[in-house]
């Protein structure tokens, strides 16, 4: 039974699994920039010539910016969690704070239908994929209960 | 302008989907392209390939696997990858070998052999490359982001899907009697919108299939093509020649999203810079040229979807941002219409893609039309021509050319 399986983050150190998860960046410690994915390799800044940046918690709440689905099953890498193919929708969304769009896959069961512009969403994590021996966990976006 | 390399000879296979090697058809287009100049393969001092990800060693090799299936004469060779910009890159590298001097002659080839389907990352597991990231975490495929900027529009300028279909009905209707093309019929607007949505707000018609195929230019000297013009057969045609190639990354602050990025670059502490990227990479191109989108004929751009043609009219100044609908709308970018003509050979949606050989396709088309020999899609009097392209990664693609 999957309730026996770990959850894993299926990449590490990008997000917490906490009941309020955030992603989490990278801040330069000299200038402050803020990035996601977090860089392992310095400050994006092309005059920042710092390599030291600290792990950064971004803001879980943002609206939507633009948003799409997949009518279509990827091809691998990505491993669909359920056979036939459900068809998801996938939001870039501007974050409340820190001046960044990041893309995510909308929660199991949200359709494009359910999605516009401008929408307010939080972070949530939820399943992915399972393997045998684990359930590999991503960041997905919500809409906001009282939006 | 400067004493700029001269595009001598041209050569382009027909665009399809056979699965032969992707040599084969590098060679054909090496070949029409050195017959086109009208020179012997062996007066070539470097030929530049464009990489091909997809198709083993050999094709991270292209330029050396061309030059040793033409017959290995001593020449110099690159290979060189920017994604969908490997083209122009190939291009700016021969170029840059005839502006120093350190060459006369330049063989530039592109070539591929396509997989069924959405274009994925190659196998094996891979979590510190962004691009298997954003399929594994995401299931973000190329038309994914394309959906993602067409909604944007949509959201922005208030474009319709009505809209985008119009540049698939154009742009089908400037393929139909080239022969090299893929797809030659004429395609209605309802065909669009009834076609199965794939990543909404865009359907199957709006977006470009993935091909087989080549393109080459022989690039030269203007001291070299000077002395053979009396003879050769290039005599009595015009004289076409580069003048510019922009081959740009972004600028930090990014704000574009592009692919494979899962998120974009903060604006928090530096506000974005006062171009957009892909309005950067046109910049570049006109600055260097010493032009302005005003003196523009023709243009090819890389219509992956046809939200994203509109999206260049803006990014190459032909109109202000938000008016693209208006230019579609009234048929100004199709042949005989008011603006620069857009995508005379089809575009994508005709060929569909072949990465390393299509921004080399797109100035073979600009060549075409400048000379006055595009068969039933000519742009009468085109004197200047631009691409447009943008590889993943950061890759910016704009060649003017120029008679």
């Amino acid at each position: 039974m999957s309730v026996t399986k770990p959850a894993v983050p299926a990449v590490a150190g990008w997000f917490t699994t906490d009941d309020r998860p955030v992603l989490l960046g990278s801040r330069c410690e000299a200038c402050g920039v803020v990035a996601f994915p977090p860089r392992s390799h310095g400050c994006p800044k092309p005059h920042c010539r710092r390599t030291e940046q600290s792990s950064y918690p971004l803001a879980r709440t943002g609206r939507v910016w633009s948003f799409t689905d997949a009518r279509y099953q990827p091809p691998p890498p990505y491993l669909s969690p359920s056979d036939p193919y459900e068809p998801f929708v996938l939001a870039a969304v501007e974050l409340d704070a820190d001046g960044l769009v990041v893309l995510g896959q909308m929660v199991e069961g949200c359709a494009a239908a359910d999605v516009h512009v401008g929408l307010p969403v939080e972070l949530v994590v939820e399943s992915l994929f399972e393997t045998d021996d684990a359930v590999q966990l991503v960041w997905k976006w919500r809409p906001q209960a009282d939006a | 302008m400067r004493d700029d390399a001269v595009v001598l000879g041209v050569g382009m296979t027909a665009w399809g989907k056979w699965g032969r090697p992707f040599v084969d058809y590098g060679v054909a287009a090496a070949r029409e392209a050195l017959d086109d100049a009208g020179i012997e393969w062996a007066e070539v001092d470097l030929i530049v390939g464009g990489q091909t990800v997809r198709n083993g060693y050999a094709g991270y090799v292209a330029g050396s696997t061309v030059a040793g299936a033409l017959g290995f004469t001593g020449a110099q060779v690159a290979t060189v990858y920017g994604a969908c910009a490997s083209g122009a890159m190939a291009i700016d590298h021969g170029r840059a070998y005839i502006l120093a001097g350190l060459a006369d002659v330049v063989l530039v080839v592109g070539a591929d052999t396509t997989p069924k389907g959405f274009l994925a990352p190659n196998a094996g597991e891979r979590p510190d490359d962004p691009d298997w990231l954003r399929f594994r975490l995401l299931g973000a495929t190329n038309p994914a982001y394309f959906g993602l900027y067409a909604r944007r529009r949509m959201h922005l300028y208030g474009a319709t899907e009505s809209d985008f279909a119009k540049v698939k009905v154009k742009n089908s209707r400037h393929g139909v009697d080239n022969s090299r093309a893929r797809y030659r019929n004429e395609v209605a607007e309802e065909e669009v919108l009834a076609s199965a949505v794939v990543a909404s707000p865009l359907h199957l018609l709006d977006i470009c299939a993935t091909s087989d195929g080549a393109a080459a230019v022989v690039l030269c000297s203007a001291g070299y093509a000077a002395r053979r013009a009396v003879t050769e057969r290039s005599a009595g045609r015009p004289k076409v020649r580069i003048a510019a190639v922009s081959t740009v990354t972004p600028a930090f602050p990014d704000t574009g999203l592009g692919l494979p990025d899962i998120a974009t670059d903060s604006t928090a502490v530096l506000p974005p810079p006062p171009r957009s990227f892909r309005d950067s990479i046109a910049h570049a191109a006109y600055e260097q040229a010493g032009i302005g989108p005003e003196d523009v004929d023709v243009a090819e751009v890389y219509d992956l979807s046809t939200a994203l043609e509109l999206d260049w009219y803006e990014n190459l100044g032909l109109c202000p941002a938000g008016e693209a609908e208006q230019l579609i709308g009234r048929g100004a970018t199709a042949l005989g219409g008011d603006a620069a003509t857009v995508n005379p050979s089809g575009g994508l949606a005709c060929f569909g893609e072949a990465v390393p050989a299509q921004a080399i396709a797109q100035v073979c088309e600009l060549v075409w039309q400048l000379r006055g020999d595009a068969l039933g899609r000519q742009h009468d009097g085109a004197r200047v021509g631009i691409s447009a392209n943008q590889g993943l990664f950061g890759h910016g693609s704009s060649v003017i050319v120029v008679r």
